[in-house]
């Protein structure tokens, strides 16, 4: 029953700010989405560490049934689930808590704290599902409610501009993952995991035609799933609206494009691993999508000077490491990822947006700087994510992170060498992004107005105090969680599949030093970089972006993805919708059906009635008295 | 209970009710205000007793229930026969659930000839029960032409600048296909000698004549869906009729293909569906991209959410077509959903348009700030439009792509881009109209719901969301019947088409 409790607490709270908001005021408001919050995370707390080795389910409702397809609401219980219940629920605990400060001159407080819980939920939903289906219920409600979050400041064009573009990328990816559902049932005559999972080895070298051709069964399935992942988790091709969601009031990046919503899609990956380890060709796409995309988006991340925008490009990198490490079959290591990088990322944005706050809201770290003494709250846990994300010794993110880059280097899979050293590189530019982010926004010279300096504040406790806990997360995450990443993979009780043996997790620590000390090198290599051009050498960026002119426009324009998609299906769709209305409707079926006839009918009546209401009367009962003639005629004409 | 002539009760009702409001005389005001009156009393009574059908309904039978049957062209075979299976019965529910709503709706909104209004909309719940009530081929047939009459009257009459444009294209549109199917019709009875719907259903036709026989009436259904490209007439009739014509046309009249096909052409002509099926499909595909493209460009509120109905009817067709259980089920789930989910945004526009008289996108923007209760509103079913989870949008969206799959994979990818064009339009339209700082003069004041508005949207927000999170209670009833539906849509063996 706890589990229950996990999901449904959230939604209740949602349910009585939104609905009750008006009534009961802002202060109620948050108090009962945190105390829902609270009470759900508890619960979380209680199921994780109350589950033995056995998963089990709480079956609430039938929900879809029709002939054999059979989908019921049912809370799935398992390490997995209840692993991420727990991250979960209690990150976003403290976001709510954080809010109360971060909102707090916001005039539409309890539209905001129900939107959170709402979607607190949906993601719980997700995280439990029994069913491809219910997840898929989870799935498309997360995007739902991160629409109405990035749109929350529902005035400005930007923020609904980037609403839309959020929710349809996911839609693409959506459309992948329904069909993928689809061809599950096709196959396996199910969406129920247990059933689908165990009759996997079946359906190995099976082929499923579709589209045209025969394709090897499982592996459309995984692909088709992987689609979907993609769109949620912002991979590379369907990354585009991570960086723009930015729009959204701060806590939402933190929640949403940190914490949760964006791992969605390395849970599907790791909750379908009895799929997808059946599936190599699938398994080395993710592979080479994931590496990509942590190489991509932190080459992007280099040149960015929106606070917030630099953190995106962070998640989206860190995301693409996990994706390889579920690539290459350390499923382990990509949750174990997703659990640091929830904490140490939650901390990392919800410290910016302390920052904004401290700086009357300015988002450009151009115009920060030196502001480090004022903030020292802020600042240190600045340092603290930072040192995690990326990877310094005993911070969460140095178990996690360094595990993954381990298991590409050791497996033997494809792109699993491309893996390794994309995700060195980008592990460089990780540190030197993170620094830039520290020394241009605490550091060097103020570069604010004399009027915003003078503002300058530390946050109240009620945003210090979740901030310092997962500070607190973002250390000590990765020694806690180890027993996560054991080699045998017997800590998962089955909810996620290793087929082979020994484990991937296990080679990985058989990884000759050097490889184990490279990421460190990495490390070093880039807060030495970002040390040396915005601490020691504070000109040299500008002279090397002067130099090297096309590959900063290429990279400050994000690769120019959003120009290339804008060609390719915003303007032609908008065209084709033009020319279809005015050619097709109105051009060619109406002038050729109905208005010909309609304008010769037009003309005789127009000269026998003169065009009055009165007319119709006529013209009805004409009609009634037709239609009977002519039944009439017929019956009795027989 | 069973005693009673249940469905001729909720059949005739409404006409009685009619008749009473012809009788009115007086004062104008006086007059108009009785006959809103007793259209609201005789609308509430009749979807009070239709609900008693829901509860008298055996779910596990799959045969027609209820059923009166009573001389009427003696000597000719043709009998006023009635019933309901589980496929009407909830279409049933939705014709007096739409009727009530739309009398609400037009509560204030319409002030001229409010005794022919009310009258009108009676008479049209009386032939649309009666046409999902109706189990001899020749009353359908009453009803379902009936059921112009009045419709032609609301448009023409209540309607807008060019309503008599409107009101005639769609008359034209439907009297083609009315002809064709009357043909249908006496070609049958011709073979068979009988005008009863179960009859038909047990009666064999040849391949050769099935072809034309399902050709006639795919005329006549094609145009009620509207599929592309005989729906033109839809956005020029929503366009110019009064809110409440609109939501009656895109809850009820919609259905009248869809159901069409389900209780006739699948049953009835098995092979020709078979044969057919590869054609539905591509004029549901082209309906469903073409018209969510065109519907992408609307600059007039009511013509984009009537493209979008033609794009949704598209998803009904081709689950109908899928002849599997979750195809069909889920069609019928789309069209209840879309049944209540259109109407219900033509009452949003309906609200607006009401206050500031204009249906262009280009005169809002930012009503959030002045209207949080219809932003809300809007918002849900600009939601379940689009196929959300927890509303009635996604159950049935997502069944007939899964039936669908099983069939024919290039068909359910096609469908699901209606799933992007569909948010795309939605959300845009969306944007535009609520979000958006409030800049405007015109909009300035405006007032949020009234009460009788809330009161129209108050059922469906719930059955929406109902429908959404618990369909068990809707597919159930329905399950024996569509299983049954698909034994009798079964095929004969494919040999006798090999000829073709």
């Amino acid at each position: 029953m706890l589990a229950t409790g996990v999901v449904f607490f959230p939604l209740l709270g949602a349910i009585i700010a939104g609905l009750g908001g008006r009534l009961i005021g802002d202060r109620a408001a948050q108090l009962v989405t945190c105390g829902g919050m609270v009470l759900s995370a508890a619960c979380a707390w209680g199921v994780l560490f109350g589950l033995g080795e056995e998963p089990y389910k709480i079956e609430l409702l039938r929900w879809i049934h029709a002939g054999t397809f059979e989908t019921d609401w049912t809370i799935r219980v398992d390490m997995l689930s209840a692993i991420m219940m727990f991250v979960v629920s209690t990150v976003s605990t403290l976001i709510h808590i954080y809010s109360i400060g971060y909102m707090h001159h916001d005039p539409s407080v309890p539209r905001f704290m129900s939107y959170l819980s709402l979607f607190t939920f949906f993601m719980l939903a997700l995280v439990t599902a029994d069913n491809f289906l219910q997840l898929f219920f989870g799935w498309e409600g997360v995007g739902l409610v991160s629409y109405l979050l990035i749109g929350f400041w529902y005035t400005r064009p930007s923020a609904c501009a980037a609403a839309i573009k959020a929710f349809l990328v996911n839609r693409v990816g959506d459309v992948g993952f329904a069909l993928g559902i689809a061809a599950v049932y096709l196959l396996f005559d199910s969406v129920e995991f247990d059933v689908v999972f165990a009759r996997v080895p079946e359906f190995v070298g099976a082929t499923l035609t579709v589209f045209g051709g025969d394709f090897d069964a499982l592996t459309v399935i995984c692909l088709l799933l992987f689609i979907g992942a993609m769109g949620k988790s912002a991979q590379l091709g369907l990354h585009t609206w991570l960086p723009d969601a930015m729009e959204g009031p701060t806590p939402v990046s933190a929640l949403i494009h940190a914490a949760t919503m964006v791992t969605a899609g390395v849970f599907l990956v790791a909750r379908c691993s009895p799929l997808f380890e059946y599936a190599p060709t699938a398994l080395a796409f993710v592979t080479f999508i994931g590496a990509s995309t942590a190489f991509f988006a932190a080459t992007v991340g280099l040149v960015q000077n929106d606070i917030k925008r630099v953190i995106a490009y962070s998640t989206c990198s860190q995301l693409g490491y996990m994706f390889f490490a579920a690539g290459v079959g350390a499923y382990p290591a990509a949750i174990f990822h997703l659990y640091t990088h929830a904490f140490f990322k939650a901390l990392l944005f919800l410290g910016a947006g302390s920052v904004i706050h401290a700086m009357s809201d300015e988002q450009d770290m151009r115009k920060m700087g030196g502001i480090w003494r004022q903030v020292p709250i802020t600042y240190t846990v600045m340092w603290i994510g930072s040192l995690a994300l990326a990877g310094v010794p005993i911070f969460a993110g140095y178990y996690s992170k360094d595990l993954i880059l381990e298991s590409a280097y050791a497996a033997h899979s494809p792109f699993a060498g491309y893996a390794f050293w994309l995700g060195i590189a980008a592990a460089v530019m990780t540190a030197l992004y993170s620094w830039r982010l520290l020394f241009m926004t605490f550091h060097g010279t103020p570069r604010a107005s004399a009027e915003v300096m003078h503002h300058v504040h530390e946050s109240p406790p009620i945003m210090t105090v979740p901030l310092i806990i997962l500070a607190v997360g973002a250390v000590f995450a990765g020694i806690l969680g180890l027993p996560m990443v054991e080699a045998s993979g017997e800590f998962w009780h089955g909810a996620i599949l290793m087929r082979h043996e020994p484990t991937i997790i296990e080679e990985a620590h058989h990884v000759p030093l050097v490889i184990k000390l490279l990421p460190l090198l990495a490390d070093a290599l880039g807060i030495g970089v970002a040390y040396l051009f915005y601490i020691a050498r504070p000109e040299l960026p500008g002279q090397l972006a002067a130099r090297l002119q096309w590959l900063y426009r290429f990279l400050l324009n994000k690769w120019y993805f959003d120009e290339l998609y804008d060609a390719l299906f915003v303007r032609p769709a908008k065209a084709l919708g033009t020319l279809l209305w005015q050619a097709g409707d109105v051009g060619l079926i109406d002038r050729f059906g109905p208005n010909g006839v309609a304008a010769s009918a037009l003309v005789v009546t127009r000269r026998a009635v003169r065009l009055q209401s009165g007319f119709v009367y006529h013209y009805a009962f004409a009609m009634l008295i037709g239609v009977a003639l002519l039944v009439t005629w017929y019956l009795f004409r027989l | 209970m069973s005693e009673w002539p249940l469905l001729s009760l909720v059949i005739f009702l409404p006409l009685a009710g009619a008749g009473f409001i012809m009788l009115i005389r007086g004062e104008p005001a006086v007059v108009n205000q009785n006959a809103r009156s007793v259209a609201l009393w005789t609308a509430s009574i009749t979807f009070l007793l239709s609900l008693l059908i829901w509860v008298d309904f055996d779910p596990s039978r799959s045969d027609f229930q209820l059923v009166e049957r009573a001389e009427w062209f003696t000597g000719f075979n043709i009998n006023y026969h009635v019933g309901v299976d589980g496929i009407s019965l909830f279409l049933v529910l939705l014709s007096t659930l739409t009727t009530l709503i739309c009398i609400l709706v037009s509560w204030e909104s319409i002030q001229v000839r409010v005794k022919e209004y009310m009258v009108a909309f009676l008479v049209m719940e009386t032939f649309m029960v009666g046409v999902f009530c109706a189990l001899d081929i020749v009353l359908f047939y009453l009803f379902f032409e009936g059921i112009l009459i009045p419709m032609f009257l609301i448009i023409g009459i209540w309607g807008g600048p060019r309503r008599i444009y409107s009101a005639f294209k769609f008359f034209l549109y439907t009297l083609l296909g009315s002809v064709l199917f009357l043909i249908a019709i006496l070609a049958m009875y011709l073979q068979t000698g009988t005008t009863d719907i179960p009859s038909l259903m047990a009666a064999e036709f040849t391949p050769e004549m099935q072809i034309w026989l399902w050709l006639a009436m795919f005329a006549s259904f094609a145009v009620k869906v509207p599929m592309w490209p005989f729906h033109t007439w839809l956005p020029d009739a929503h366009v110019e009729a009064p809110t409440a014509g609109s939501v009656v046309l895109a809850g009820v009249l919609l259905k009248l293909g869809g159901y069409g096909f389900l209780r006739f052409s699948l049953p009835m002509l098995p092979d020709a569906s078979a044969y057919f099926t590869p054609f539905i499909y591509t004029l549901s595909i082209v309906a469903v991209i073409y018209t969510s493209l065109v519907a992408l460009m609307q600059t007039d509120m009511k013509k984009l959410i009537a493209y979008s109905s033609v794009a949704h009817m598209g998803i009904v067709t081709i689950g109908i077509f899928t002849l599997n259980p979750l195809g069909i089920q889920g069609s019928i789930i789309q069209m209840l959903s879309h049944g209540l989910v259109s109407a219900a945004l033509f009452m949003c526009v309906g609200v607006v348009y009401d206050r500031i008289h204009s249906r262009e996108i280009a005169s809002y923007g930012g009503l959030a700030e002045r209207m949080p209760l219809y932003a809300t509103t809007f918002m849900l079913f600009m939601l379940a439009s689009v196929g959300l989870p927890a509303t009635s949008g996604f159950v049935g969206e997502i069944m007939v792509l899964i039936g669908v799959f099983q069939v024919n994979s290039w068909v359910a990818l096609f469908a699901a881009s209606g799933m992007v064009l569909g948010a795309a339009y939605m959300l845009w339209l969306y944007r535009r109209v609520i979000f958006g700082a409030l800049t405007k003069d015109s909009l300035a004041r405006l007032g949020d719901l009234r009460p009788h508005e809330m009161a129209a949207f108050a059922p469906l927000v719930l059955l929406v969301l109902l429908m959404g999170l618990w369909p068990t209670l809707f597919l159930d009833p329905m399950a024996a019947s569509v299983d049954h539906l698909l034994t009798q849509a079964q095929q004969t063996p494919v040999s006798q088409f090999a000829g073709r």
